[in-house]
């Protein structure tokens, strides 16, 4: 680029205002890849939803059971694969602040309705030999730093008393966004200590046979329930996730809604940066204009500008928010997909960008347009 | 040779015939250039005068492709440029024209290295090429010495001959100055005018020179009055 050395010069002649305008930037992208992050974490579960799965429940309340007894009926419909429950034991470990999911899980299909899930052979007979044995997610493990063979005393909020579990396994997921802050343990071992609510469990996932046709097994299923005392609520797996995300509030519209102020008061301050870098050198600009460069190049010097400042402060904003979520999640749990994906990234350079030549366009078009003979009689 | 008289012949490199050039201000069109008639030759060295807003810069102007007249024509070395589109018209004066102006009009961000090279960029010059016509131009202007300076470093008669570099770097066809050493002591202007006048007679170098200064208008070959929009012949010293 033989016009580099003149547009480099340029951006660096005013220091306070480059280093400002670079600044807004670098605070913009932080915090859309803040936000981005915020949103992936909430969205985990929409996002990793396996589109041939249903989740039932309670049509009253999440809170509300199911009889242990619908697996067997579920089976018996057209379309369903297969059928595996869970329930939610919301336990906690040594304090408040450590939050991770327990669930009480029916060991002989989890795993095949989650497949994303791998837990090596040796492990999982381990665990199915061990009535008190529980599974972990990779990164619960980490974190609390438990490893195979350890006893995990877990203060269970909603039974009562301190249960402890061995650790027989170690789960891992097939794809960065899968949850690997779980915890699992026998549904049995549940059903056996528990003081009520006997033969009860709380939510049903099914596979279907064919996802095309997964609304109509949802319909079948909820028919086949109707009418009794523990009616159902079928939704996809997605559908499901969703409604959970809502219930913590409409973060997408928060999102969008801070991202777009944030954004477009961005365009204001760096637009007028822009315009006046333009008015102060329009008898450069003409005299550019003289010596022959065209008009076409002459709005590429101003759009090219405007763009420097956007990839510089972009490239350092998104960097200083990937290393801030290397950290890993700072909520200590609730959010346990706290990172910044590279599409998240790729979609901010695209909106540094965007952001730049939006910027930079009306003053590149005045630029352009700057009428030389005038421009030179005001210098 | 110069004429004004509009009979020049077919041997002009500049031919300037029935300009007319008015602007509308406030609805009322004021008439700057009347029926200007113009022939120079190759290798000639011109300076204009005239009162304050007789319309000197206004003809430089024209000649040199950065404006329009309201009639009229004005050929170059076969080219009528008052026939050509904006993007031609920008192209050709990359090629052809050289311009020095009273305020110098170097970018003070570059050096006074990246200041004359500017124009080669527009060129398919490599960059060593560039960086060889950019040194002999400016070796050329006697500030080899200076070439890393950025134009607040240099005085006001080193940033003239600096810009002088920068118009001629490229050798353009003709060089038009807009009274050059407006700006300048008297023995800056001198220097000025000594290149000048070296670059007509040393190098052949068409010139087109505006100035309210007798002495610098006394270097010139031919000297031309303008008034009342047409161009009148004052001392000419000697036929070419
Ligand atoms: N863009 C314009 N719009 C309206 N009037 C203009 C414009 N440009 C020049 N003029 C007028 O045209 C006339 C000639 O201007 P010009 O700049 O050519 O004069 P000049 O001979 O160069 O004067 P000076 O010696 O002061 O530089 C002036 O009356 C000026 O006001
Ligand atoms: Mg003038």
């Amino acid at each position: 680029m033989k016009f580099f050395a003149l547009i480099w010069r340029n951006m660096a002649r005013k220091k306070v205002r480059t280093t400002l305008t670079i600044g807004s930037y670098a605070v913009a992208l932080f915090l859309f890849g803040l936000l981005a992050t915020i949103q992936t974490a909430f969205n985990q579960g929409v996002d990793v939803a396996g589109a041939d799965r249903l989740v039932t429940r309670n049509k009253i309340s999440l809170i509300m059971p199911l009889p242990v007894a619908y697996k067997e009926r579920m089976l018996q419909l057209p379309g369903v694969k297969e059928v595996t429950y869970a329930s939610w034991f919301g336990g906690k470990y040594q304090d408040d602040k450590n939050f991770f999911p327990q669930f009480a899980i029916d060991t002989d299909t989890w795993l095949r309705v989650y497949p994303e899930f791998k837990v090596p052979p040796a492990q999982w007979s381990a665990f199915l030999a061990d009535r008190e044995g529980c599974v972990i997610g990779q990164a619960t493990a980490a974190k609390y730093g438990f490893k195979i063979g350890d006893r995990v005393p877990i203060i269970a909020t909603i039974f009562g008393g301190v249960w402890e579990f061995n650790v027989d396994g170690i789960y891992t997921g097939h794809r960065q966004e899968d949850d690997v802050t779980q915890f699992w343990f026998h549904g049995a071992y549940l059903e056996e200590r528990r003081q009520w609510g006997k033969g009860m469990v709380g939510w049903y996932v099914i596979r279907v046979k064919d996802p095309d046709r997964a609304i109509y097994v949802s319909k079948a299923i909820d028919d086949r329930f109707a009418n009794s005392s523990w009616e159902t609520k079928t939704e996809t797996e997605s559908a499901f996730a969703s409604g959970f995300v809502k219930q913590m509030g409409n973060i997408k519209l928060l999102i969008l809604v801070i991202g777009t102020v944030v954004f477009f008061t961005l365009l204001l301050v760096t637009g007028n940066t822009m315009a006046m870098a333009v008015r102060e050198r329009t008898g450069e600009l003409a005299v550019l204009k003289t010596i022959g460069f065209r008009n076409g190049t002459v709005l590429w010097l101003v759009l090219a500008e405007s763009l420097g400042y956007a990839i510089q402060g972009g490239v350092i904003g998104l960097a200083a928010v990937k290393l801030y979520t290397l950290r890993g999640d700072p909520t200590g749990g609730m959010l346990p997909l706290f990172y910044l994906s590279a599409g998240k990234m790729a979609l901010g350079l695209a909106v540094t960008l965007a952001l730049g030549a939006a910027a930079g366009i009306i003053p590149a078009w005045l630029a352009m347009r700057l009428r030389i003979v005038e421009a030179l009689r005001r210098v | 040779m110069v004429r004004i008289d509009g009979n020049g012949g077919g041997t002009s490199l500049i031919r300037v015939r029935n300009l007319d050039k008015a602007y509308v201000r406030g609805g009322q069109a004021v008439h700057v250039l009347r029926g200007l008639n113009l022939d120079v030759e190759e290798g000639e060295f011109v300076a204009f005068m005239g009162p304050s807003g007789s319309g000197k810069t206004t003809l430089l102007n024209l000649l040199g492709g950065l404006d329009l007249p309201s009639s009229g024509s004005i050929t170059v070395a076969g080219d009528e440029i008052t026939a050509l589109s904006a993007a031609k018209l920008t192209a050709w004066r990359a090629r052809h024209v050289g311009f020095i102006f009273q305020m110098y009009n170097l970018m003070p961000v570059l050096t006074a290295f990246q200041n004359v090279e500017l124009p080669l960029l527009l060129t398919r010059l490599s960059k060593a090429e560039r960086r060889a016509h950019a040194e002999a131009a400016l070796e050329l202007v006697g500030l080899k010495d200076r070439i890393g300076h950025y134009p607040r470093e240099l005085s006001g008669g080193q940033e003239q001959r600096v810009a002088i570099a920068r118009a001629i770097v490229a050798d353009p066809t003709f060089l038009l100055c807009d009274e050059p050493t407006g700006d300048l002591d008297r023995a800056s202007a001198d220097e000025v005018m000594d290149l000048l006048h070296r670059l007509c007679a040393d190098y052949g170098k068409t010139i087109l020179l505006v100035t309210h200064d007798p002495r610098a208008a006394e270097r010139a070959r031919t000297l031309l009055h303008l008034e009342k929009g047409a161009l009148v012949e004052a001392v000419k010293k000697h036929e070419a």
